[in-house]
């Protein structure tokens, strides 16, 4: 299939204004006998399309695979507790499902507790894939009724199979072993659909799972649709710091995959009485775990942690020297604040690179975020994206920082911060 | 000791504007960088060299004789454009011994599954080296999936993330990451047992690492390093060359397309909060008050 046959150019509408051409970052349209051609070079971007001002530039959708089928989310667990981002992930699959007819299939690596799986079907899940590290196999339906489905076997004693004891709870946090046995299920039961939370682990196996399949993935969505024409996965996700962003496909393999960012889609409601299918499968072969993790309780490095800070000060060249910093320490430390930093200022030598705040630093989350003298590069937006709402202080009324502030306060921002401190 | 290192040519910062009309990228292929991440790879695996190398001096000093040491080779390996010879270049220039390019128009286009195939074709072609390094993601990008995709397509293990290579030896790779619940040491056993000819031998597995950009800042290249560099030969290696399937690579082996790239909404009103420098900071108060 050539790329130049997708992008298709409708003459009649053209005035051949040659905005595309220009905003072609590859060279591909070439304008010709005052007609605009598509050559060879084009790589899809579909930048010529934003560029047009006609709208006489379409992109030909890719009509793929028949879509429908099942959609699975892999299960996230810490401390025995599935993560958040996979219950929203179930509820957005749910949803989904429910537009197309489909079934929502969770993926657990932990041999299981009956109340966790339970929460998984109430809020959306029609079976429960859970791995089992010692080759038990069966079947139940969750809440339990007297219907009859094979009962599951109880792990261990029974089979005296010890091909996979030494990896027992280990195989559960190695991306490893997951992606196998996620692998091993897709090649079986070839879903259409397999999403997970844009965790660091996530995003540690997923593409292990991709790659092994030889699926497309598209990273840390912030947006999943099916698209009504063709049925297929619509993946949203920013690109270019957030500048822009990119709705993505993947026509004709399967299944259609997704790292999805945590927040975006709410918990849905859960519904106790739900019923669905638990069904225990067995770790695929005898896996010799070659990864042996260690906890560590954070001494290694200065131990500050900017992304868990519910308040954060985030500081930029603005404040003007490094004598200014305990000024700002101050600050934080009344409004019982972290304190953050722009990429300058570490790399100045002001600030260590654990308070980087940034796409090259640390991507943060705060209830409330005080930029304080930070112009806001597309980097540094980038990484606070996340933030609820955003004070920002500084005297150049265009920095691009006050397009994403709620409140934006122009002036000098050491006087403002002394002036706060003083009253 | 073989190490390979995966390095992108990305805009560099100040490049990456907007046209506010358009919102399409202005773009100036002529000011591409390292991405900052591969520079930071590129700089753990010359320190890995260099231990290596003055652990070598020491045991031959102790030993007084002449055996090949660990020796530490460092490769540094990019797909793009022709010009980004000019980035490799400064690779060899801040210590890489050798640089490899892959550039075809058959490479164009491709998505990640697409580049880790291609990537993992050029290293079977010379030859699988013991470690692979590659920043944990790219700028312009920021998937953060070539690493695990080619450690995937090679068939080896991969540990994301890492904030410090703590070491590296023939048995073990064990460095320091981030996980989503805190730090963590993770040891990687390269030697495994593999069937050979009904005997059981131990040969050590290749691992790659790609790591965050505090677990090493990179140096600035050295006036004769930028000379040494200059000589070099740096191989330009196309899809025949590595016997890469033409299905695979570039925009016909990428299963993923973009199909519409737009601007963000605007997410929110922004309200300006005006007056005396008293009257700002006492709105800040405010503010603080209501939003918490």
């Amino acid at each position: 299939m050539s790329s130049k046959n997708l992008i298709q150019i409708d003459h009649d509408a053209c005035i051949f204004c040659r905005k595309c051409v220009r905003a072609c970052p590859v060279s591909a349209l070439k304008a010709e006998d005052r007609k605009i051609v598509v050559t060879e070079d084009c790589n899809l971007c579909t930048m010529c399309i934003g560029a047009c001002p006609v709208g006489a530039i379409r992109m030909q959708r890719p009509t793929g695979k028949k879509a429908g089928g099942s959609i699975w989310v892999f299960v996230q667990c810490e401390d025995g507790h599935p993560l958040s981002v996979s219950l929203e992930l179930i509820g957005r699959a749910r949803e989904l499902a429910d537009g197309n007819g489909g079934e929502v299939i969770a993926l657990v690596m932990e041999d299981g507790n009956p109340q966790f799986l339970q929460e998984l079907i109430a809020h959306g899940a029609d079976c429960v894939l859970c791995c089992s590290s010692r080759g038990s196999t069966g079947r139940q339906q969750v809440p339990e009724s007297n219907v009859g489905i094979d009962r599951p076997q109880v792990a261990g004693e029974d089979f005296g199979n010890d091909r996979n004891q030494a990896a027992g709870a280990d195989i559960a946090s190695d991306p490893e072993a997951v992606a196998l046995w996620v692998c091993e299920l897709i090649k079986k039961r070839e879903p259409d659909i397999l999403l997970f939370g844009a965790t660091l682990f996530g995003r540690e196996v997923a593409p292990a799972v991709a790659a092994r399949i030889g699926t497309g993935l598209t990273a840390d969505c912030t947006g999943l649709e099916l698209d009504p024409e063709s049925g297929l996965l619509l993946q949203t996700r920013p690109a270019f710091g957030g500048n822009l962003m990119a709705t993505i496909m993947c026509p004709d393999h399967r299944p259609q995959m997704a790292t999805v960012r945590a927040g975006v889609f709410p918990v849905g409601s859960s519904d106790p009485d739900r019923k669905g299918i638990v069904e225990t499968v067995p770790f695929p072969e005898a896996f010799r775990p070659r990864r042996i993790t260690e906890k560590l309780s954070g001494e290694q490095t200065d131990g500050y942690d900017i992304t868990a800070m519910e308040k954060l000060v985030v500081v930029g060249r603005g404040i003007g020297s490094k004598k200014n910093l305990p000024l700002m320490r101050e600050f934080a430390r009344k409004i019982g604040a972290g304190l953050g930093c722009s990429r300058p200022l570490v790399e100045a030598g002001w600030c260590e690179y654990s308070h980087q705040v940034g796409q090259t630093g640390h991507s943060v989350a705060p209830k409330l975020l005080i930029s304080v003298g930070v112009s806001g590069a597309v980097q540094h937006l980038a990484g606070i994206a996340g933030a609820e709402k955003i004070i920002a202080i500084n005297n150049d009324e265009k920095a691009p920082i006050f397009r994403v502030a709620d409140y934006a306060v122009v002036g000098d921002c050491i006087e403002i911060i002394k002036a706060f401190l003083e009253q | 000791m073989k190490i390979l290192v995966c390095v992108k040519a990305v805009p560099s910062s100040t490049e990456v504007r907007f046209d506010p009309v358009t919102h399409t990228i202005i773009r100036d292929g002529k000011q591409a960088v390292i991405n900052p991440f591969d520079a930071s790879a590129l700089e753990c695996a010359v320190q890995i060299r260099q231990a290596r190398g003055a652990e070598e001096n020491q045991d031959a000093r102790e030993s007084e004789t002449t055996q090949s040491g660990p020796e530490a080779r460092v490769t540094v390996l990019s797909m793009g454009i022709p010009d980004t010879v000019r980035l490799l270049r400064d690779c060899l220039a801040r210590g890489a011994d050798d640089a490899l390019l892959l550039s075809d128009r058959a490479f164009a286009g491709a998505d990640t599954l697409a580049t880790s195939y291609s990537l993992a074709c050029a290293i079977r072609k010379i030859g699988l080296p013991d470690l692979i390094i590659c920043g944990k993601m790219a700028v312009d990008g920021d998937t953060a999936q070539i690493g695990p995709e080619l450690a995937a397509a090679l068939d080896i293990p991969a540990v994301t993330g890492v904030k410090q290579i703590v070491e590296v030896s023939e048995d073990v790779v064990t460095v320091l990451r981030e996980s989503d619940s805190g730090d963590e040491r993770v040891t990687v056993l390269r030697k495994n047992a593999v069937a050979c000819g009904g005997e059981t031998v131990k040969k050590p597995k290749p691992v790659l690492l790609t790591v965050a950009r505090e677990a090493a800042s990179p140096r600035m290249p050295s006036i004769a390093g930028i000379r040494a560099a200059k000589e070099k030969n740096i191989p330009i290696y196309t899809a025949a060359d590595i016997d890469a399937d033409p299905e695979r690579t570039g925009l016909k082996g990428s299963p993923t397309q973009v199909v519409r790239t737009f601007s963000p909404e605007k997410k929110k009103e922004c309200v300006m909060i005006g007056g005396s420098v008293a009257e700002q900071a006492a709105a800040i108060g405010r503010i603080l008050q209501e939003e918490l």
